[in-house]
């Protein structure tokens, strides 16, 4: 029988490992370092703040493996034999393989910073680093945060939960100006700001970390010169591939594991997915390396059917993404770029008191709608996807913007006020639909 | 930089000062009620119970100030599994020793609270005398005492609860309609309905929104003759009684799911909602519990049918020519109704049902083979040779009062706020059918946002795991859903909407993660 293994217990490996199994009958085993059962990764955070215990972050129960007849090693790879198809283990004998999934993800950027690998200073990525971090912050009354991306907020979040005040060093003039519009962007630093014990410092980068006679964090200097007290620096400007025990001279690797259209690499019978794939052409507008959440799980399913002999390329549809900044939830279908890009046109509505802002992209020739940002309004997929799909106007979009609100019973709409807003900006008189079920958007 | 309370720097543990001063206060309310146990003699009795019942409420307003207020609106579930009470520590389990040992005493032991059969109360008891009087014209007893605490509780928590959830609309209506029901329609009603007794007047205590199977006993005997005895407004409330669970139950529930019972109307599931929100995430989501909760769940309702049935036929004549309704006829008219029900589901819902349909076959054909058993084997007095009484105490010890209060309420600490609703509730399994097979009620997953987090399981006070189904991207079509819409609130994601709409597409056992063009289709 055919031995598929996956190295990487996250998303992107079990989702391949299970939907192999629900096509095939061939032994699959899955090898990983950092814990015996697959945990959700995006919800380390509700662990260092009480609101979850490890074992609620872990999305199958431990019968499951067995059910389903999914082998799990928990132990470190080493080396990879490709010419021999084993695998070299820290502690367990090798493992002979037929097909290996790279499914191994990433780890935090660290940029050569002096001072780096001081204690008190580390990222959060894996399991180890959040109980690293339980142990840093214990007695921590000041926390630096570098590099003001998704992973910095939550850790900023954390923190304050433990009343550790934390000031943010972001290189960019605003807050993830990389991706998000000035607009956007503002609203988001306003809610932050709004949280005592956390300051932004815009346009501000890491000099240095400095430590106490023991090796410990007690201060960092900025690039202007400022010096911070602090006890603890989190480092979150970004993550890159985990792929230093990969390499050599078999295997190709850039940044990431560099793949073809249907994540095979360049070794017969390997294949890499999730974080550490990179690939060769990019899909479209995305990047060649994704790191979330969603394209891990989407390449697993994808390599999962090539594996058990339909092979299919990775084929994400309409570019989705949402986090939450605290308290205030962002959602975004299709691509909003931090500046206009040629030929686009928006239109933003927000309302500052309650922290609501919907900025909506189209063209500006032909009106049809590219994509929307959402801040403390849900949206529904379903419906984004397909005005997406069949390249709706604009002035379809907000014509029936209630039936794709996805917000809980009861809440207070504003279809009406952002209909005027519309109309008055472009001249327009488009009326409010009629509202009816959802799905009669939809084709039936 | 603003600088923010160093009090409890790196102990999330711990209340901070303005949080103990709250729970001081509430404290110092529970300490008169039991010092009064111990009849200190407390007069003037109405001083000593406003002091008492306004520190219990003052108590818990001032910790939710303290919790809540100046924060951000928002999920504020900072440090529940840091703190004893609410993570199964020690303060967990004493809570749970001492809620349990309450209910012990008021149910079986009400002398130790200061019940005295014939005679004037004394200790807990009498400290509500001066309250009951003015409501209803008589002496508290141990049932007024409790109601009287229970409801201040809903209404308490209940404010502590929309504080909590204030940027959700959802949850102040809904909390607000609980504390409503709870107030007026449990503890208000009832005792002015006592009070119009007399002048050929004789209600049974009815608390109209609690329908049978929760009131199991409402069509015993002596509430029966009592409701037929009392003229028009007796025969409305019996009409009214009949009507709650075969009319107007299945109308609300197709139209809104059995929420609009289980956390909006209810006391019992009031209670959950209020008092119990720091619990529910002590659930159990292992589908071992899943499976026990639909034996004896379900278990439950066989069990207060066949008691119920045989208590209303034991007190029915057998002549037809004074009163149509007989002993015999009235078990062929049940009999029939169900045997329809399940014919009906067999045909036509069978698909739905799944996995549930075995646990309805054994039940249907227990209960037919009870009432031949009843047919055969009971008469005025018996029920299958078994003294009627003792039936009827045994469906009253059992589930009444051990399942209902001291494990449902009790253990709130230890095994969460829905113990009861989950595992007990013959009301809950009823809507839940119903809910499940004829609703238009469901909770839409929105597409491919789900990130595994897990936030909506472990919140979940009925142990469903909700993270199952949304990262499939399926709707959550549950039996055991109260609709409380928590999960919906958790998710960090916005993945979750409880929403009514056509039933068509309700229940996707196939569902599609959307967002990806290449996602695999299982046959
Ligand atoms: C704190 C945090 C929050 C996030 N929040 C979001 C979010 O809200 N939304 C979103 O879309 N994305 C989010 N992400 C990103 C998302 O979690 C990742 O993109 C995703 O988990 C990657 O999955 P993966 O399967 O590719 O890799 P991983 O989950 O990283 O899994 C790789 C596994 O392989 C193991 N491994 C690696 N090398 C070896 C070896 N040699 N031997 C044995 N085992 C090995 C690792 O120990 C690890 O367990 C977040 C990430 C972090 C860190
Ligand atoms: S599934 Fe959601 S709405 Fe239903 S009971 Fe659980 S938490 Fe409440
Ligand atoms: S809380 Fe939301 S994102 Fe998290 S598992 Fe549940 S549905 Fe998914």
């Amino acid at each position: 029988m055919e031995h598929v293994v996956i190295i990487g217990n996250g998303i992107s490996g079990v989702t391949a490992a299970r939907y192999i199994r629900k096509m095939s009958d061939k032994r699959i085993t899955i090898i990983s370092a950092e814990s015996k059962y697959f945990f959700s990764r995006t919800a380390l955070m509700y662990i260092y703040m009480g609101h979850m215990s490890f074992e609620d972050t872990q999305p199958y129960e431990a019968h499951f493996w067995d059910k389903n007849n999914i082998d799990l090693v928990q132990d470190y790879v080493q080396k990879v034999n490709y010419d021999d198809k084993t695998l070299h283990l820290a502690e367990t004998t090798p493992i002979h393989y037929d097909k290996l999934i790279l499914a191994v993800g990433s780890k935090p950027n660290k940029f050569g910073w002096k001072g780096q690998d001081y204690h008190g200073v580390q990222g959060l990525y894996s399991k180890k680093d959040l109980d690293l971090m339980e142990r840093n912050t214990r007695n921590a009354q000041e926390a630096i945060i570098v590099g003001g991306g998704l992973i910095g907020v939550e850790m900023a979040e954390m923190l304050l939960t433990r009343n550790i005040n934390v000031t943010f060093l972001i290189r960019e003039d605003r807050f993830w100006g990389g991706v998000l519009p000035l607009e956007d962007s503002l609203m988001v630093k306003r809610h932050l700001e709004k949280h005592n014990g956390l300051t932004l410092r815009l346009e501000e980068e890491l000099e240095e970390i400095v430590a106490d006679e023991e090796k410990r964090a007690k201060a960092v200097i900025t690039k202007k010169g400022e010096r911070i007290p602090c006890q603890f620096v989190g480092l979150t400007a970004g993550v890159s591939p985990n792929v230093d025990f990969l390499k050599g001279d078999q295997l190709e690797i850039e940044r990431g594991i560099l793949v073809n259209p249907d994540l095979s690499a360049n070794i017969p019978d390997v294949y890499a997915i999730g974080d550490c794939a990179q690939f060769k052409q990019p899909n479209g507008q995305r990047k060649p390396i994704e790191q979330v959440w969603y394209t891990g799980r989407m390449m697993g399913e994808t390599v999962a059917q090539t594996i058990c002999g339909s092979p299919v390329e990775y084929k994400p549809g309409n570019w989705f993404n949402s986090a939450k900044f605290f308290d205030l939830e962002y959602q975004t279908y299709g691509w909003v770029w931090n500046e206009l890009k040629e030929g686009e046109a928006e239109f933003i509505w927000k309302n500052d008191e309650k922290e609501l802002l919907l900025h909506f992209i189209f063209d500006k020739e032909s009106h049809e709608f590219k994509a929307i940002n959402t801040f403390g309004i849900r949206m529904r997929h379903e419906v984004f996807d397909h005005w997406l799909n069949t390249n709706a106007s604009i002035e379809e979009v907000i014509r029936n913007l209630k039936m794709a609100n996805f917000d809980p019973e009861f809440y207070k709409h504003f279809e009406k006020e952002i209909i005027e807003a519309f109309n008055k900006q472009f001249d327009q008189n488009i009326k409010l639909a009629k509202n009816k079920w959802w799905k009669s958007l939809l084709p039936q | 930089m603003t600088a923010i309370n160093q009090s409890i720097s790196g102990d999330t543990a711990s209340l901070n000062t303005q949080q103990k001063i709250g729970a001081g206060i509430g404290a110092t309310g529970l300490i008169i009620l039991l010092l009064a146990s111990f009849n200190v003699g407390f007069q003037p009795l109405w001083l000593w119970l406003t002091i008492s019942l306004a520190a219990i409420a003052g108590g818990i307003l001032w910790y939710t100030r303290a919790t809540y207020v100046g924060h951000p609106e928002g999920i504020k579930n900072d440090g529940v599994y840091f703190r004893s009470l609410t993570s199964k520590g020690l303060y967990g389990y004493l809570a749970g020793v001492g809620l349990t040992g309450f209910y012990i005493i008021l149910y079986f032991y009400p002398e130790y609270i200061g019940l005295v059969e014939g005679s004037s109360n004394e200790g807990i008891i009498q400290l509500f005398d001066p309250l009951s009087k003015s409501l209803n014209g008589n002496p508290a007893s141990q049932w007024f005492v409790y109601g009287t605490l229970y409801t201040l509780a809903i209404l308490f928590f209940g404010i502590k609860f929309i504080i909590k959830y204030r940027h959700s609309r959802y949850h102040i209506i809904r909390t607000a309609s609980v504390m409503f029901f709870q107030l007026a329609f449990a503890f208000l009603i009832p005792e002015f309905m006592a009070r119009l007794n007399g002048d050929g007047l004789n209600l049974p205590y009815y608390d109209l929104k609690n329908i049978w199977p929760l009131n199991y006993y409402n069509f015993d005997q002596y509430r029966v003759d009592k409701m037929i005895n009392s003229g028009t407004i007796g025969m409305a409330l019996l009409i009214f009684g009949i009507a709650s669970i075969f009319i107007i139950t299945p109308i609300l529930t197709y139209f809104y799911g059995k929420r609009w019972y289980c956390s909006w109307v209810c006391g019992c599931g009031g209670l959950a909602e209020t008092a119990g929100d720091s619990f529910r995430q002590l659930s159990d989501k292992s589908t071992r519990a899943w499976k026990i909760e639909r034996w004896l769940i379900h278990s439950v309702v066989v069990f207060v049918t066949i008691s119920t049935v045989a208590v209303v036929h034991s007190y029915l004549g057998t002549d037809t020519s004074k009163y149509w309704l007989t002993k015999s006829a009235f078990l062929w008219i049940v009999g029939g109704i169900l045997t329809l029900i399940f014919a009906w589901v067999m045909l036509f819902k069978r698909h739905k049902f799944q996995k549930d349909a075995l646990y309805g076959a054994v039940g249907f054909f227990v209960v037919i083979i009870a009432f031949m058993g009843i047919h055969g084997l009971s008469d005025t007095e018996h029920i299958f040779l078994v003294e009627k009484q003792t039936v009827r105490g045994g469906y009253g010890f059992l589930i009444g009062s051990i399942f209902s209060g001291v494990i449902g309420t009790g253990f709130y600490p230890i095994l969460g706020n829905r113990v009861w609703c989950r595992f007990g509730c013959p009301m809950a399994a009823i809507l839940g059918f119903q809910q499940k097979l004829l609703s238009r009620f469901r909770i839409t997953t929105n597409g491919g946002q789900c990130i595994s987090c897990g936030n909506c399981s472990t919140y979940c006070e009925m142990g469903i795991d909700v993270r199952a189904y949304a990262q499939k991207g399926q709707n959550i079509v549950r039996s055991s859903c109260v609709g409380c819409g928590v999960c919906s609130s958790v998710c960090p994601r916005g993945v979750l909407k409880l929403e009514n709409g056509p039933s068509e597409g309700r229940v996707d056992d196939n569902p599609i993660i959307i967002g990806h063009d290449n996602q695999p289709r299982l046959q």
